[in-house]
């Protein structure tokens, strides 16, 4: 995009740890360089100035979980030109949606000393659940150099390049032997979205999951497969109740070990 | 042929380094066998046996005195041809000129040793796709000229081999610098050599090798035989093409999308499966432009996406364009199937689908020839 404007760029926080917001500031001598071409124009974690709205661009990190979380969210969509959410808890409730396998008040009773003054909801959900989402950046946290492909792609106004297949073909173009194969570790790349590079197979590990479901994950297929080799249903239920135990395939596959334990 | 007792291909890998050739071969790492550069012979994989299944692979130190008594492991030799991710073309431009810095591909002299007859046979067919079309890629030339081949013939196939009924091994016959099988000469462990160029006769011209006898030609061939009768998987490529492609809406394609789990570890690992995809990126400033190729997968579905979606929206259409393509119809595109029989789709795919099984089924409800119909 080559005109003399310097679209405005705002960073938002919601029920998140900041982990995706500092993937931005990690990104150093970038940082630098996307500040060439981006205002950053809200951005508590990096600078005190404050730029009045609307955006060009809005980047929303955490997941919705109280009632002025809601209004919020509507008043930045309405604020923000483009609106991309940030992490696994923007784009599939986070951590936090363990919440909606258990009832919140039991939590909320035993956590704090004064429940009357907690106002929560049910559940943790996605911004995309509460208003237009116009891209979705995943990971637990994301990816850097994911977050500066879709700050480059906008700004060239071209498609950013961010796959939605699974881990396993990062893992393969790495050449990383399969963790589930030769060493029978429980992994979730099958169905789980790129994005990291293929980090914990490389390391010998199965994949957590960071990224949430692939494009077509077939999560009853690799259960079949975990339970061959000698994964428990319960495991089970706590490998797809993870960062993303919101996102629908994962929930669903979840719930499905729960009946089966039962 | 020629005799090199097997002391001495310690003096091949070191000719070869001294000739400015990056030496890659087998290498056991974290429990896997893989091509690898090797610093020399002492690094190469040796007296390993692998245990290759559906979905399962494990190595253990071998009890025999063989050296090669293991089959390639993870990556086939697929990506020091065919690269995960080449640079296509890198372009600048300003408001008055517009440049083409694309560096030249180069690629350094390799020597590959310890390549199988499948392998062997895989590259053939990566020649015919990437050199023999009406377009030779440039990648995939500058890798592949210049390379030299130092087979090995198998005499211990992994469980999961099925080279013999695709007529690829497990000896190699063809399209190898020096082939080399592993016997017992005089007493003493050795290698009996094939020259299969003119490029391997001259290294055989500076290797302590005396002419081979009439019993150790004997006892190659029993080396191989006995692989060959090793050798537990089978298909039959001909009825296998004519079942495919009679069994468009077979009600298998169904069992095999809830069995297969899209994850494209199959068309990856396959040392023939060569499709990609394009990336174009831009810097920051948007002054410079690069195309990038990637691998890419008929089982990922962007990988078939157009105007209004993907082509391939099934399970079931996605298994059936990966079995389709390499067992029936590559035969019209290539003139032979796109399978050599290396096992690897078996043995490293994550749900343990075992294609060889998969293609009985096909096989069975195959229509008959018309010779058949005859009799
Ligand atoms: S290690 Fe995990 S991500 Fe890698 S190929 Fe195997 S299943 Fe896929
Ligand atoms: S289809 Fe499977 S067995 Fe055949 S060449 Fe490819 S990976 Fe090897
Ligand atoms: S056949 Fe196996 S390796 Fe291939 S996509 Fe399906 S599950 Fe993955």
């Amino acid at each position: 995009m080559k005109s003399g404007h310097k679209p405005k760029l705002a960073v938002w926080k919601f029920a998140s740890c900041d982990g995706c917001q500092l993937s931005l500031l990690d990104c150093e001598e970038e940082l630098l360089a996307v500040a060439g071409h981006i205002e950053l124009a809200y951005f508590p974690e990096a600078t005190r100035a404050e730029i009045r709205g609307p955006y060009d661009i809005s980047l929303v990190e955490g997941s919705i979980t109280t009632p002025h979380d809601q209004h919020r969210i509507q008043k930045i969509r309405r604020q923000s030109r483009l609106l991309i959410a940030i992490g696994a808890c923007a784009t599939s409730g986070g951590i936090q949606a363990l919440r909606s396998f258990a009832r919140v008040e039991d939590y909320v009773r035993v956590v704090y000393a004064h429940p009357e003054y907690i106002s929560t909801l049910e559940r943790s959900t996605a911004i995309a659940k509460h208003v237009q989402v116009d891209f979705e950046l995943r990971g637990c946290p994301i990816d850097k150099y994911q977050l500066l492909e879709v700050l480059n792609a906008y700004l060239n106004g071209r498609k950013p390049n961010i796959p939605t297949y699974c881990v396993c073909v990062e893992c393969k173009r790495r050449g990383t032997p399969c963790v589930m194969v030769s060493r029978g570790e429980a992994c979730l790349g099958p169905v789980t979205q790129a994005g990291c590079g293929a980090l914990c197979p490389a390391y010998a590990r199965g994949c957590f999951g960071c990224f949430g479901p692939m494009e077509n994950p077939h999560t009853e297929a690799l259960s079949e497969r975990l339970k061959a080799l000698g994964v428990s249903e319960g495991d089970m239920i706590r490998l797809f109740r993870s960062f993303n135990a919101g996102a629908e395939a994962f929930r669903k596959e979840s719930k499905a070990h729960v009946r089966i334990e039962k | 042929m020629y005799i090199l007792e097997r002391e001495y291909l310690a003096a091949l890998a070191t000719l070869l380094l001294g000739r400015g050739y990056e030496l890659i071969g087998p290498k056991l790492a974290g429990g896997v066998i893989t091509y690898a550069p090797l610093a020399g012979i002492e690094e190469m994989a040796r007296k390993i046996r692998d245990a290759q299944g559906p979905g399962h692979y494990r190595s253990s130190p071998g009890e025999e005195d063989v050296w090669f008594s293991y089959v390639p492991g993870a990556a086939s030799l697929k990506p020091w041809f065919n690269p995960p991710k080449c640079l296509v073309c890198r372009m600048r431009g300003s408001a008055d000129e517009f440049l083409n810095e694309t560096p030249p591909v180069t690629a350094p002299k390799r020597a590959f040793i310890g390549v199988r007859a499948c392998e062997v046979a895989a590259l053939r067919m990566q020649d015919k796709i990437f050199l023999e079309g009406p377009y030779a890629d440039p990648e995939y030339r500058a890798r592949r000229e210049g390379a030299l081949i130092l087979a090995v013939n198998c005499s211990h196939p992994a469980e999961t081999c099925f080279c013999a009924s695709m007529q690829t091994g497990p000896k190699a016959t063809t399209g190898f610098d020096l082939a080399l099988t592993e016997i017992s000469a005089k007493g003493k462990p050795a290698f009996l050599i094939e020259k299969g160029s003119d490029a391997g006769g001259e290294l055989l011209g500076e290797l302590p090798v005396r002419m081979a006898t009439a019993k150790d030609k004997e006892a190659a061939i029993l080396v191989s035989e006995r692989a060959a009768q090793q050798i537990t998987r089978e298909i039959n490529p001909e009825r296998a093409a004519r079942g495919l492609a009679a069994g468009l809406e077979h009600p298998h394609w169904a069992t095999l999308e809830s069995r297969c789990m899209n994850c494209a570890n199959c068309t990856l690992v396959c040392p023939t499966c060569f499709c990609s995809t394009m990336e174009d990126s831009t810097s920051l400033s948007g002054d410079t432009a690069e195309r990038w190729r990637l691998w890419d997968s008929c089982f990922v579905s962007e990988f078939t996406y157009i105007h209004g979606g993907s082509i391939r929206k099934s399970g079931a259409s996605r298994y059936r364009q990966w079995l389709g393509h390499k067992f029936s119809h590559w035969h019209k595109q290539f003139g032979a199937s796109g399978c050599v029989g290396c096992g690897r789709c078996i043995a490293w795919c994550p749900a343990g689908i075992d294609i060889t099984r998969e293609l009985a089924v096909f096989e069975a409800s195959a229509p008959a020839t018309a010779r058949e119909t005859v009799r």
